[in-house]
């Protein structure tokens, strides 16, 4: 049985922060999850997945997060307790469905969870979510710990019943990956079967219904904003008049720092886990009581702003503080050092911190930046690429993937990425905009998230690129979760279909489509070449297993190559494609035989075809 | 309860998720809390993998550039790279087997010198605790071992509030059943490799 589903309340078991999540939404009873994953979020769906094998849960991975949303607000709107879970970026691309579900709302429980990502561990922005809760009316809940993560999503449920709306569940980083002993409580059965009321006049959303809606919206709004006056999310430690204002992670940073600097009996903290709307009332109450008051808010002054607001209605000038120099930056994640720092220095207590050694005597480390691993598939293609295109001048617009590291030297394949599926439109600019090659890259789950509809334009445009399609049969960087390409029969899954690439870029409209083996080395750059050749639109998709994920289904076949002693040191295998299982012994070229999986392009490029498949030890 | 904080720095693939569990469920059979972060995602495709482990009475799961108590190499580069975490009066154990990252085979960058790592680390800290744990997980019979014989020389220095039947009780438990005898084996032998440090 899944570890998730156990049902032992009151047992404490080490969960990270994603599992404690998916744990609460299973203890809320939700009955419908739909996702589609990204860091930091990846985890709950995974475990959601996982859940529902072995359940009556309804989980899917859908296209994109405006479907996930779609489709959960369907579920929810038939009475399901549903779940819609993505990365802080993700609600972007769900903005469109976020906006007019607030107007329509629901009627289960329906949680959007939005995993934001300060410092970027893994994204291409850190933009702060909380200003989609004030975009579109939706209350928000911000745990601060791994336990209260599990308790809040649970809670998260009911609260959107009770206000007939969704309810954003906001989480940083610091939340999804950590880890803690999580108390777990009682399982609520679930309610699998929902039905749909017919009542156009609020679903449907022309104008004329709308109008009302948003006024519906609003009352709503100030609905949400009583119940966060007493809710047991907001809460205040201390009775001191040296006030500081926080929400998630930062509560646990100021906590640690009262101690540390002993200044317990001087202040008063107000957490704010039900952070939108904010209840006025509460920190009207707040202020009057403070000489002066520190906002502590990873991201933008969303919090600070508002309650300088409130202190004006109340006629309070006592200073208030957040954002600016010499206190809290709008930059990167917070850590417990600076948070203590800018507190000590804002209510002027003496403080010695930690020393950081004298570092400027050591040497330079060499740098260990991610790397695509040995034998990956995209190597082999960015290699045949790069081969095919010399003495072109080329563009490459990527996309977001594992094979975003191929921007990396040697490679360096990759030059523009904004947003999920925007190397296809970009290209369309490009080669509009400039006389230059275009040649775009993006992996199998982005097309079918974003990719799609750009290749329609490029064809409706008449622009003229090559797509190259990296189809590695498996969502990778996330951690192997399927999407509309993947055979599921390899997961052992039954009951899905199945989108043939091929077949959807032939039926768009796309004249030059090749399919290539990128362990074919040779086979693939004349290919690739002549995809270059054709005017208009050309598609080149790459199709092999990815090695992490055909070794976890077994499925791969492992033979190692080694370096011979035919080899002259050209160098060409590690200057030109780089693989990690290459490494220098002295001055001479090795293949670590535990790292290689026998993929074979170092042997096919090869000058001297001095690397060899291990020979097979003799028997006896 | 006094409040313990360990980095642990390692090369992607070396097993120190595994560490981690490991130590949290020590802590959990000794009644310490325990909370713990880690960075996933694109820096697990052979990048540096950085775990914080905070044991006692605190809220926050990270820790701050100065700040660790105890830092654990797997990786003798990395340790010297995160000793940006360390203090004066930080305890550092380290793997001495180098695995060099990949831009060294390309040119970019040079591996450094395993004595200098050595003395640099030991000037700067309090205590340095340096030794092959490749080879000795090698002996203890799985190379993969690495992180539980690390394991072994982190309690034994006993600046963890756990004590040693109880992280013996978490390999029992937490490790693949498989490897149980050789992780047992593995944790002795580093144990005794940071007795004789």
């Amino acid at each position: 049985m899944h570890k998730l589903l156990a049902d032992s309340p009151g047992k404490k078991m080490l969960l990270l922060g994603n599992e404690a999540i998916a744990r609460g939404a299973i203890e809320a009873g939700v009955a419908f999850a739909t996702t589609y994953p990204g860091t930091p979020s990846s985890e709950i769906s995974l475990n959601l997945f996982r859940v529902s094998h072995e359940s009556d849960l309804y989980f899917e991975y859908s296209t994109n997060e405006k479907v996930a949303l779609e489709v959960a607000a369907a579920a929810a709107n038939s009475g399901l307790r549903t779940f819609c879970m993505m990365k802080h970026v993700g609600l972007n691309v769900a903005a469109d469905p976020l906006m007019t579900l607030a107007y329509v709302g629901v009627k289960g429980g329906l949680v959007i969870l939005t995993a934001d990502d300060p410092s970027m561990f893994s994204s291409q922005n850190e933009q702060d979510n909380r200003y989609y809760g004030k975009l579109s009316g939706l209350a928000i809940l911000e745990p601060s710990s791994v336990e209260e993560a599990r308790q809040m999503t649970a809670e998260a449920f009911d609260l959107s019943e009770k206000l007939g709306e969704p309810v954003i569940l906001r989480t940083t980083t610091r939340v999804n990956h950590s880890s803690a002993f999580v108390e777990l409580g009682k399982i609520t059965p679930r309610k699998i079967k929902g039905d749909f009321k017919k009542d156009p006049f609020n679903f449907v959303t022309v104008p004329a219904v709308s109008r009302r809606l948003h006024v519906r919206l609003l009352e709503n709004w100030d609905k949400a904003q009583a119940m966060a006056e007493t809710s047991t999310f907001n809460f205040t430690d201390g009775n001191g008049t040296w006030g500081i204002i926080c929400n998630g992670v930062s509560y646990n940073y100021v906590s640690d720092a009262v101690k540390d600097l002993g200044i317990a009996d001087k202040t008063r903290i107000l957490r704010l886990g039900f952070s939108h709307p904010m209840p006025p009332n509460l920190i009207k109450a707040f202020l009057n009581a403070c000489e002066k008051v520190l906002v502590a808010e990873e991201g933008e002054p969303v919090m600070e702003e508002a309650v300088k607001a409130f202190a004006q209605e109340a006629g309070l000038t006592l200073p208030i503080a957040g954002k600016g120099e010499r206190l809290f930056s709008r930059l990167y994640e917070f850590d417990p050092a600076m948070v203590r720092r800018v507190m000590a220095g804002y209510f002027g207590v003496p403080h010695a911190p930690s020393q950081p050694p004298d570092l400027s005597d050591v040497p330079e480390i060499p740098q260990r930046p991610p790397n695509l691993c040995a034998g990956c598939s995209h190597r082999a293609t960015y290699y045949a690429v790069k081969k095919a295109a010399e003495g072109r001048e080329t563009i490459y617009p990527t996309d977001i993937g594992c094979y975003t590291l191929g921007f990396l030297p040697p490679l360096a394949m990759g030059d523009f990425l904004i947003c999920m599926g925007s190397s296809v439109s970009t290209a369309c600019g490009f080669s509009k905009a400039t006389d230059k090659k275009v040649i775009a890259f993006i992996g199998d789950s982005t097309f079918f998230h974003s990719g799609l509809t750009g290749l329609v334009n490029a064809v409706y445009n008449n622009h003229n690129f090559t797509l190259v399609i990296l189809d590695n049969g498996t969502t990778a960087m996330t951690g192997h979760q399927p999407n509309p390409g993947v055979d599921m029969s390899n997961l052992n899954l039954s009951g899905y279909g199945r989108i043939s690439i091929e077949a959807v870029v032939r039926a768009i409209g796309v004249e030059h489509v090749t399919v290539i083996k990128p362990y074919k080395v040779n086979k693939s750059i004349e290919a690739v070449k002549a995809a270059l050749d054709h005017k208009g639109v050309s598609v080149i998709i790459s199709q092999e297993m990815c090695t992490l994920y055909a070794r976890s289904l077994k499925k791969l076949n492992v033979r190692a190559f080694t370096v011979t002693d035919k080899c002259k040191n050209h160098r060409d295998c590690i200057n030109q494609i780089g693989c990690p299982a290459f490494f220098l012994e002295g001055e001479r070229v090795q293949i670590n035989p535990n790292t290689c999986v026998g993929c074979a392009v170092c042997a096919q490029i090869c000058p001297e075809n001095a690397i060899t498949p291990v020979k097979a030890k003799k028997a006896g | 309860m006094k409040t313990t904080r360990l980095i642990i720095v390692a090369v992607g693939g070396q097993g120190n998720l595994l560490a981690s569990k490991v130590l949290g469920q020590a802590a959990l059979l000794s009644g310490v809390p325990v909370r713990m972060s880690e960075i996933h995602g694109m820096a697990q495709r052979g990048g540096v993998v950085e775990s914080a482990i905070v044991f006692g009475d605190a809220s926050s799961t990270i820790i701050s550039d100065s700040e660790a108590d105890v830092l654990v190499g797997f990786e003798p580069s990395e340790t010297l790279r995160a000793m940006n975490k360390c203090n004066a009066g930080t305890t550092v154990i380290t793997n001495l087997a180098p695995l060099p990252p990949f831009t060294v085979a390309i040119g970019r960058g040079t591996y450094p010198d395993l004595d200098q790592v050595q003395d640099l680390i030991k000037a700067k800290t309090r205590r340095l605790i340096a030794f092959d744990a490749v080879e000795r997980a090698t002996a203890a019979g799985n190379v993969m071992s690495v992180n539980i014989v690390l394991l072994g020389a982190l309690i034994q220095t006993g600046i963890l509030p756990i004590p040693k039947e109880n992280l013996v009780e978490a390999i029992r438990t937490k490790t693949k059943k498989a490897f149980v005898d050789v992780n047992l084996k593995a944790f002795d032998l580093g144990f005794i490799a940071a007795a004789n440090a």
